[in-house]
Parts: C-alpha cells; sequence; structure tokens
C-alpha cells in the first residue's frame, strides 16, 4: 500500500487537432508528497490535470491514480480526488454553505454530514462571514478560496489544484499555502500546477517542469538548482545604461555566457564560485571604464534552472502551443 | 439508481433555487408566459376564427401552451451551456456522482418550472373566458401530456446546449429552432388557411401532432389517435436526443 504512488502516469499524449498539448508525459507523486507542475502558458499543466482528474482522456500513455486507472475506472478515481480547476467554479447565485453542501451530497455524503463538512469547512477557510451571502457577491479571492474548499469536501486522498493562487492577494497566498501545507502534512498528497517558480520553490517537496508537452526536468528544488550548479552574479547597470556592454565585459567569467534579463534590467552571470570572482569583476569594470549601479550575488533559483533549460524565462513565452508537434 | 435519483434530486434543487434567485429566469417563467396567453388571445383572437370552436382561447390556449413550454425548454440548453463555460460541469464531472443526473437534474428542474407556467398560464386563460371542454380526467391528460412535451424538448435543447457550448448561442439557436416551428404548425390558426406545400410540412411538423392532440384533450373528441401520434413523436424524440445529449455530457469539455 505505502509503496503504490498516489500518482502515476506514464507516456502521457494529448492531441487538440494540430496541436500536442502533451508530447509524452511521465508524472509520479508518492504518496503524501506535493508536487509541482511549472510551466508557462501552453506547457501542457491544465491538460495534465483534466486528464488526471477523468476529465479527458488520454490519447496516448496511461496513468493511475491510487492505483485506479483515470479512464477505465474514472468512477473510483473520482472517489480518491478532490478536483480545484483553473477558474472558480462555484455556483454563483448558491451560497457557499449551499454550493459545499451539494458538493457534499454529490460526493456521497448524508444530509447531515454535508451539512457538518460544508460549515467545518466554511470555518477552516474563514468564510463564516460570508457563508450565507450568495457566492456572486464574493470577491475573486473568496470565490477562489470557496472553489478551493469545495475541492475538500470529500476529503480526497489527492488533491489536485491548477493554478490554485490565482486571483488571490498576498495573503489569501499565504493562507492557502499554510493550508496545503497543513493537509499534505495529515497525508494528502496535492499536485499543484503554477506559472510561477518561486511558489514551486516554497511549497513543494518535488518540481517538474514542463515546457511544450514535454517535461524539461524533474526533481526536489535542491536538486535542480544544484544542477544548474554555482552561484549567480547580478549586476545591475546605471539608470539609463545600456545592459548589453555590460554582459560583454562580463564574457568567459563563469561556466556559461553572461545573459541580459530585459525584464528586471539586470545582466545575470552564472559563476562557479561567487566570492572568488568579485575581484576580477572589478578588474574588469575598471578596464572596460564601466560602471554599475549595485551588484548581487545568491544562489540559483529554480527560474535560473527554467532560463537554463529553456534559453528563456518562464514569463515571457507565448501563450499558444502551435509550435510543439 | 437510489443514488442516481438522489443526485437528480440535489442537482434539481440547486436549478431551482437558481430559477427563483436569477431576475431574468424568472421573468421567463412568469411574466413571458402569462403575456403570450393574453397578447395571442386580444390580438388575434378578433381576427381569426377556427371552425367548431366560439371561443379563440379555447382554440388557442393548447398551442400557447406548447409555445411558452418550447421557450421554457430552450433555457435547459442555455442553462447547460453555461454550466460548461463556467466550469461547474468540469465540478461535477470530476465527482463520484451519477453522470446522468447533471441533466436529469436540469430537465427535472425545467419540468417543474414548466408545471407552474402551465397553471399560471391556465388560471390566467380561465380568467378571461377559457374552459376544458371534455372533462377532468382528459384535461389533466391534457396537461401531462405538455408536460411531457417539455420533458422532450428539453432534452433536445440540453444536447443543443452541450454542443454549442455557449449559453447566448444557445439562446439564439433555441430561438430559431422554436419560432419556425411553432408558427408552421397548427399552433394558432388552422394549417388549412397555409399554401399547400406549407401545410404539407404543417402535417408533419411534431408541434402540429403534439398542438392537435393538446386540443383533442382540451375541447373533446376522439383522443386515442392524435394522443398516440403525439406520443409516438416524443418518444422518438426522447428515445434520440437523451442518449445523445449523455454521450455528449460525458466528453464534455470547456470551451
Amino acid at each position: 500500500m505505502t509503496t503504490q504512488p498516489a500518482v502515476d502516469a506514464q507516456g502521457l499524449v494529448k492531441r487538440f487537432g494540430a496541436v500536442t498539448a502533451l508530447a509524452g508525459v511521465d508524472l509520479r507523486v508518492p504518496a503524501g508528497e506535493v508536487l509541482a507542475l511549472v510551466g508557462p502558458n501552453g506547457a501542457g499543466k491544465t491538460t495534465a490535470v483534466r486528464i488526471l482528474a477523468t476529465l479527458l482522456p488520454p490519447d496516448g500513455g496511461h496513468a493511475r491514480i491510487t492505483g485506479l486507472d483515470v479512464v477505465r475506472q474514472a468512477p473510483a478515481v473520482r472517489r480518491v480526488i478532490g478536483l480545484s480547476g483553473q477558474y472558480a467554479a462555484v455556483d454563483a447565485y448558491l451560497t457557499g454553505r449551499e454550493n459545499l453542501t451539494m458538493i457534499g451530497r454529490l460526493s456521497g455524503l448524508r444530509r447531515s454530514a454535508a451539512r457538518r463538512r460544508a460549515g467545518d469547512l466554511l470555518e477552516l477557510f474563514g468564510l463564516g462571514a460570508a457563508a450565507d451571502r450568495q457566492s456572486r457577491t464574493y470577491s475573486g479571492g473568496t470565490r477562489r478560496r470557496l472553489d478551493v474548499a469545495a475541492s475538500l469536501v470529500a476529503r480526497p486522498a489527492v488533491l489536485f489544484l491548477d493554478e490554485p493562487t490565482t486571483g488571490l492577494d498576498p495573503r489569501g497566498r499565504l493562507d492557502l499555502w499554510r493550508l496545503i501545507g497543513e493537509l499534505a502534512a495529515q497525508g494528502t498528497t496535492v499536485l499543484f500546477s503554477t506559472q510561477y517558480l518561486t511558489e514551486a520553490d516554497r511549497y513543494a517537496d518535488r518540481v517538474v517542469l514542463l515546457d511544450r508537452g514535454l517535461v524539461l526536468a524533474a526533481g526536489t528544488p535542491a536538486q535542480l538548482k544544484a544542477a544548474v550548479g554555482g552561484d549567480r552574479l547580478e549586476l545591475r547597470p546605471r539608470p539609463g545604461d545600456d545592459a548589453r556592454p555590460l554582459a560583454a565585459a562580463m564574457a568567459g567569467l563563469g561556466p556559461a555566457p553572461p545573459s541580459v534579463d530585459p525584464g528586471a534590467g539586470l545582466v545575470v552571470v552564472p559563476v562557479a564560485d561567487g566570492p572568488d570572482v568579485l575581484p576580477e569583476v572589478a578588474a574588469r569594470l575598471a578596464a572596460a571604464g564601466l560602471r554599475i549601479a549595485g551588484l548581487t550575488l545568491r544562489r540559483p533559483s529554480l527560474d535560473d534552472v527554467f532560463l537554463d533549460l529553456t534559453g528563456a524565462p518562464v514569463a515571457p513565452y507565448p501563450a499558444d502551443a502551435g509550435s510543439a508537434s | 439508481m437510489t443514488s442516481t435519483v438522489a443526485d437528480t434530486v440535489t442537482v434539481t434543487g440547486r436549478n431551482l433555487r437558481r430559477l427563483v434567485r436569477v431576475p431574468t429566469l424568472l421573468a421567463f417563467a412568469t411574466a413571458q408566459p402569462v403575456l403570450f396567453v393574453l397578447l395571442f388571445t386580444y390580438a388575434w383572437g378578433g381576427a381569426v376564427h377556427p371552425p367548431g370552436v366560439d371561443r379563440y382561447i379555447d382554440y388557442a390556449l393548447p398551442g400557447i401552451w406548447v409555445l411558452a413550454i418550447a421557450f421554457g425548454a430552450s433555457q435547459t440548453g442555455v442553462a447547460l451551456a453555461d454550466d460548461l463555460a463556467t466550469g461547474m460541469i468540469d465540478r461535477f464531472r470530476a465527482l463520484p456522482a451519477a453522470r446522468a443526473a447533471v441533466l436529469a437534474g436540469r430537465v427535472a428542474a425545467d419540468a417543474v418550472r414548466n408545471a407552474f407556467v402551465l397553471a399560471l398560464m391556465t388560471a390566467v386563460a380561465s380568467a378571461i373566458g377559457f374552459r376544458f371542454h371534455a372533462g377532468a380526467v382528459a384535461a389533466l391528460a391534457a396537461l401531462g401530456l405538455a408536460l411531457t412535451v417539455g420533458v422532450a424538448f428539453s432534452w433536445v435543447f440540453a444536447l443543443l446546449g452541450l454542443l454549442v457550448r455557449d449559453a447566448e448561442a444557445a439562446g439564439i439557436g433555441g430561438l430559431l429552432a422554436v419560432v419556425p416551428l411553432v408558427f408552421t404548425s397548427s399552433t394558432f390558426v388552422p394549417i388549412a388557411t397555409f399554401p399547400g406545400w406549407l401545410e404539407a410540412f404543417a402535417r408533419v411538423n411534431p408541434i402540429t401532432v403534439t398542438v392537435d392532440a393538446l386540443r383533442v384533450l382540451c375541447l373533446g373528441g376522439p383522443a386515442a389517435v392524435p394522443v398516440g401520434q403525439a406520443l409516438a413523436w416524443l418518444g422518438g424524440l426522447l428515445a434520440v436526443a437523451v442518449p445523445a445529449a449523455v454521450g455528449r455530457y460525458r466528453r464534455a469539455t470547456t470551451a
């Protein structure tokens, strides 16, 4: 029992017409683990979650949830999973309490049990004050919390959360992650998708990087960062200065060429040992007659891993997946 | 099986709650049918004199029932398309609930709404002169047949809503289906007044068949053949639409 993974997907393929959303994806989540599925828009995150949650049959490969096949044993799979989709799917004209009670009834709870569970979850999610208002009066964040609460009604062994922090304010995000941490501590397996590597870094036991329907890398955040290796030296040009001469001056300093992060306006230089190269950095700046506004030395982030593997940062990726085939 | 019934009841309850809380739905269920009764009676009643009836409303009410019920049934498709677009169908489909419950609960709620609509229209019509002429049993049979018409149409529109996946398109599609079928039938005028080619179509139009059966039950006359034909039509519609809609629902994906 304990050796059986909560999620075990092999070679998942899904095509929508000419677009290949998943091109052979393996996912394995041991019971009780929190796995982050990270990638830009169009990477295939939602498609993967929908297949695992029995909403979409794969065109190739197969997937098991707690040993149950998502296609052939779909009704049984639905008894062990909870799903919070990409958009908060709660009935706008029902109150929070009515929404949760309805989900409880449809999950097989008796009327009294469904009511009790709804009350407990409203309490747990801090929705007590809004419980008896129609959910169309809720703010986006409150709706989202109700949606996540709805996915927990049947105490699922495996919880799927598709971009759960979308639309939440910072406080809401922290509350949600605290709750997910508590669920995981109690043994719930959690698979969440996100565009934000910082969320994966902070809250996931393991991370799967997905891009254009393929797994780029998988491992613990520490493993992934170690694979990139070394430190990151960030140089900030003075306001108005071009970053490119700065990047050119640092060429050959580390094992990989410097890159310019246009969003942050930084020159990022991968270096084997940060403190060791500082005198060399100062010498090169002086020789080139360049001045800088700031300098930071840090350990690699998951963003660096993604950048390293794809040659592009996560955020500016185009939304379409049409080029993957 | 018991869980299918319980799940259907749960979904029906959800839809009935929406019905009384969404202003446009409430207007569809109350103001529109009453307007139909009053408008057709007073605007057309003076001009149309079908043979064999003293008052136009006695002739027209069975047809107005079908018009209101058909419009009401088109809301089944609108609501399902809306549920698809908002992700509610995804949520339901990821639950261990019975597969047919979401559709059956939708149709059942619309049948409850139709029962209310029929009672309201009949009450208003009675106040302005309508009478059943064939006795209480035939009157109840007429109302029962009208409800069955609503259920059959609801399943057809459920299929339409799941196919178009957009609430607005489902609404327009419903209108485009209902209006020509109703007005090329015996709903408001005897089809003998149509040009020959239209009369030929009107004769086989399922709306004509069902309205004629309802009319016989309201006005009196030999009922077995027209009611049998109407039931055959409705049975045929259900036999096609129910499996098609359930099959579509199982594969339904958010657009």
